[in-house]
């Protein structure tokens, strides 16, 4: 199979390239992306990408595949190659360090900014603070998120405003906390996410929906959010 | 030193796993200068891929739990070499510890009544074993691991811990006076090399389950923290105790958690057959992990294997239903379709014992100290702690206990910040490293990039995984794992004559992984000597030419000498602080 993958080095090329390279597939065996580029770093180690579970709950490996972000080490060779060929990219919009590696930079700086982590002032006791199953429930779909950027980087509303649209994940996580009956400082959640830019931005495109690995739904939770600071404002 | 940049610091942490952050967490919290080093963003670390919980006698799903029958169920799943004051710290301070997590944020699944949701487990049960199967540990759906990671890490930005991420730790720099005082690393983005100093060095590296060809362990778990210690001539504890989960996906190796047992699965052989009634008639699917993977292979040997090969069994979970699976084991249920292409719904999960964690380590005590043995006697280390799987404290002896090790390291990643933060506030004194002490935990990173001609990274570590595979997997046997010994023997000199062919700076995941083949192979060769010298069987370590437990020799930690490459025994504490001692028994479920 013919795999052509981005190649940058910033110490010797002065811009970067597609590089292609030939791989022979085991027979019978519907491999991983991250296998296939396993396979050529074996062959060049000079290839650098990141890589950890292998198992899509690390976040380590998203790439672009045939136009598509997504996960390598969970992405089946079949499900994206293209007239035989399988085209791999750094994610898209952020700056590239080396091959596919890119500089996350900006998207833990937005994730930061959402302040992510419970606000819970009121003493807790010696035990846990107690939830129901249905309040509990309201953070599936929000807390299974990995931190890969596939939303983010897919997002053209971030490609534009990466530093003042928090982004798909980093809204997806702001609605986490204001979801979770623990928190208690929703009012200034909301207050620093009211403005034109940090949550408005979101056009509705859903391209993050369309490429989320763990199968959630950032628009749906920017609706909430986004009704959740109208009413507050009515 | 020829200038490198200098970064000081009154505690450095190795490792952004759940033990890493959470001793960092600490020390943040209480002001000190702490820095987290490690090699991935932290939410990249291992433990997010910890699945079915942490278990804990927190009197959630029975009020009238005990953390001393949580004691009990782990000293004998240790096969009675945990040691016993540690695992009365841990089962003791563990509902603290767990309950500290919640109120950071950690989405805990609900009982009705609102508390903490608490599944069975494999060895678990109430009364002293009197009292038939418990329900202790705690789950975040089956995504415990992740949930817990998160937290930590969102912990300490909320702490403005300073995080130095993908930095990679390369050795240990130790003053004239034996101290360790910090830490050489690479700025992995610029390639930059700095000496990291610092008052206290945290090794939270985690395991080492690279050294098998099959594996649940992420590529990360290379053992660095294992191999700078035995580099720096560190004894490392009972390392030839490596734990075989059960349920690994056949052929891909990713972990299917205990849980799915825990909420009523089972395993079966070709014939369907429920076998696990006959090697345990009482807890079944739910023994020591040892005793499951044994009887699994034991199947798989004697013809009973399911598949073309009859290399593998059947875990059967489609008789809890479509609900119980989407609600308390998701992430399973994605797994199994990625990775098996089956859905648990309709069809069973191929699986086969895999290699899945490292109960020896680095020796430490309840603070988190890091231990040696100098003339068979204990000697702290001064300046160097460790905690979590790197560490070997130890609770987990033989063999661990499902869901104990995310309470090993929340409980002793905590204990080890405690005890740095007392000393620091003592104050810590000793003599700054010279030139020649930095020269010297530069050596093997200059050897590296000055070698032109030399052996090959990934051929090396295809090499190394098969031999450690065949020769020390879940059975073994003397000959065998003397002819592993002896290819081991062969490759250390060409594990030290690597060469990598692209040595430009910026990234270079080749310089990386080179360094961490290395410590796989202190990990590996560690491994080997330890298994062939500890002639017995007893937890996950179990020989053909031996197997019987022999208390009377090996009642005892081993402890495995770098520079000799020898074995010393070293004494198991039997002696709890406020309960009496659990003497040993013979091990049954």
């Amino acid at each position: 199979m013919l795999v052509s993958v981005y190649r940058y080095n910033p110490e010797t090329d002065r811009e970067p390239y597609m590089q292609d390279v030939e791989v022979s597939l085991p027979e019978g065996k519907d491999l991983m992306v991250l296998d296939v580029l396993n396979l050529i770093k074996e062959k060049d180690q000079s290839l650098s990408y990141r890589r950890s579970c292998r198992e899509g709950v690390c976040g380590s490996d998203g790439v672009n595949m045939n136009g598509k972000n997504g996960l390598a080490c969970i992405t089946p060779v079949s499900e994206v190659v293209s007239r035989g060929k399988l085209v791999v990219r750094p994610l898209p919009g952020l700056p590239v360090v080396r091959d596919l590696v890119v500089d996350m930079g900006v998207f833990y700086k937005q994730y930061q900014r959402i302040k992510p982590y419970l606000q819970n002032s009121t003493p807790a006791g010696g035990r846990e603070r107690l939830q129901s199953p249905e309040d509990r429930a309201k953070l599936d779909g929000l807390y299974e998120c990995i931190l890969c950027a596939c939303c983010s980087t897919s997002c053209p509303s971030f490609w534009w405003n990466p530093e003042k649209f928090v982004g798909p994940s980093g809204l997806l996580q702001a609605y986490r906390f204001l979801a979770d009956t623990r928190d208690e400082a929703t009012e200034e959640r909301l207050a620093d996410l009211d403005d034109p830019f940090s949550v408005f931005r979101c056009r509705g495109i859903m391209n993050c929906v369309s490429v989320c690995p763990k199968g959630l739904n950032p628009t749906k939770a920017i609706g909430h959010i986004r009704d959740m600071l109208l009413s507050r404002a009515t | 030193m020829t200038g490198l940049r200098k970064l000081s610091f009154d505690a450095v942490v190795i490792g952004g796993g759940g033990a890493g952050m959470r001793a960092s967490l600490q020390m943040a919290q209480s002001g000190f200068k702490t820095a987290c080093l490690t090699k991935v963003f932290p939410t990249r670390s291992h433990t997010v891929s910890a699945q079915g919980g942490i278990t804990c006698a927190i009197a959630s799903a029975d009020p009238n739990d005990d953390w001393r029958w949580h004691m009990y169920d782990t000293v004998k799943g240790s096969d009675y070499i945990g040691d016993q004051d540690a695992i009365e710290y841990m089962c003791s301070v563990g509902p603290e510890a767990v309950f500290e997590l919640e109120h950071m944020g950690l989405p805990f699944s609900r009982f009705e009544n609102g508390r903490i949701y608490q599944r069975p487990f494999g060895g678990q049960s109430k009364d002293y074993g009197a009292g038939g199967q418990a329900a202790r540990t705690c789950a975040a759906a089956d995504r415990t691991g992740h949930a817990l990671l998160h937290t930590l890490y969102q912990a300490n930005l909320k702490n403005n811990t300073t995080f130095l991420n993908e930095w990679f730790a390369v050795d240990l720099v130790r003053n004239q006076d034996g101290v360790v005082v910090g830490v050489i690393a690479i700025e992995i983005e610029t390639g930059e090399v700095v000496f990291v100093e610092s008052k206290a060095t945290v090794l939270a590296t985690g395991g080492a389950g690279r050294i098998y060809a099959s594996t649940t362990n992420a590529h990360i778990n290379t053992g660095d923290g294992i191999g700078m210690a035995l580099r720096a001539g560190y004894a490392v504890q009972d390392i030839e105790m490596w734990q075989f989960h059960p349920t690994g996906i056949y052929g891909a190796g990713t972990l299917v958690t205990e849980g799915c047992r825990g909420e009523g699965g089972y395993l079966i052989n070709k014939d369907g057959e429920r076998f696990m009634e006959r090697y345990a008639p009482n807890a079944k699917d739910l023994a020591g992990r040892d005793v499951v993977a044994r009887s699994m292979m034991t199947e798989i040997l004697e013809g009973r294997g399911c598949g073309e090969n009859g290399d593998h069994v059947y875990l059967k979970l489609d008789h809890l239903g479509k609900d119980i699976l989407h609600s308390r084991l998701p992430g399973i249920t994605e797994l199994s379709k990625t990775f098996a292409h089956v859905d648990p719904v309709n069809a069973p999960i191929p699986v086969v014992p895999t290699c899945h964690y490292m109960m020896g380590g680095i020796p430490t005590n309840v603070n988190g100290q890091a231990i040696t043995q100098i003339k068979g006697k204990d000697q702290v280390i001064p300046g160097l702690y460790a905690c979590g799987e790197a560490a070997c404290v130890s609770v987990h002896g033989a063999n661990r206990l499902g869901g104990n090790s995310l309470l090993d390291l929340v409980v002793f990643g905590r204990a080890a910040g405690i005890f740095i933060e007392e000393q620091l506030q003592q104050g810590i004194d000793y003599r700054l490293a010279s030139e020649d002490d930095v020269d010297r935990a530069m050596g093997r990173l200059n050897a590296l990039d000055s070698n032109d001609n030399g052996e090959d990274t990934a051929v090396l570590k295809r090499e190394l995984q098969t031999c450690m595979q065949n020769y020390f997997g879940v059975f073994r046997d003397g000959e065998y794992m003397k002819k592993g010994r002896d290819e081991l023997n062969t490759m250390r000199d060409r594990v030290a004559n690597i060469a990598i062919s692209d040595k430009s700076k910026a990234f270079n995941t080749a310089r990386m992984e080179a360094l961490e083949l290395q410590n796989l192979f202190e990990v590996a060769e560690a491994t080997a000597i330890a298994a062939d010298e500890r002639t017995e069987s007893r937890g996950a370590h179990s020989r053909n030419d031996y197997p019987e437990r022999d208390d009377k020799n090996w009642l005892c930690h081993s402890m495995y000498h770098p520079e000799t490459k020898k074995l010393t025994k070293r004494d198991v504490n039997f002696k709890p602080k406020t309960v009496d001692t659990f003497e040993p028994k013979v091990r049954t479920y």
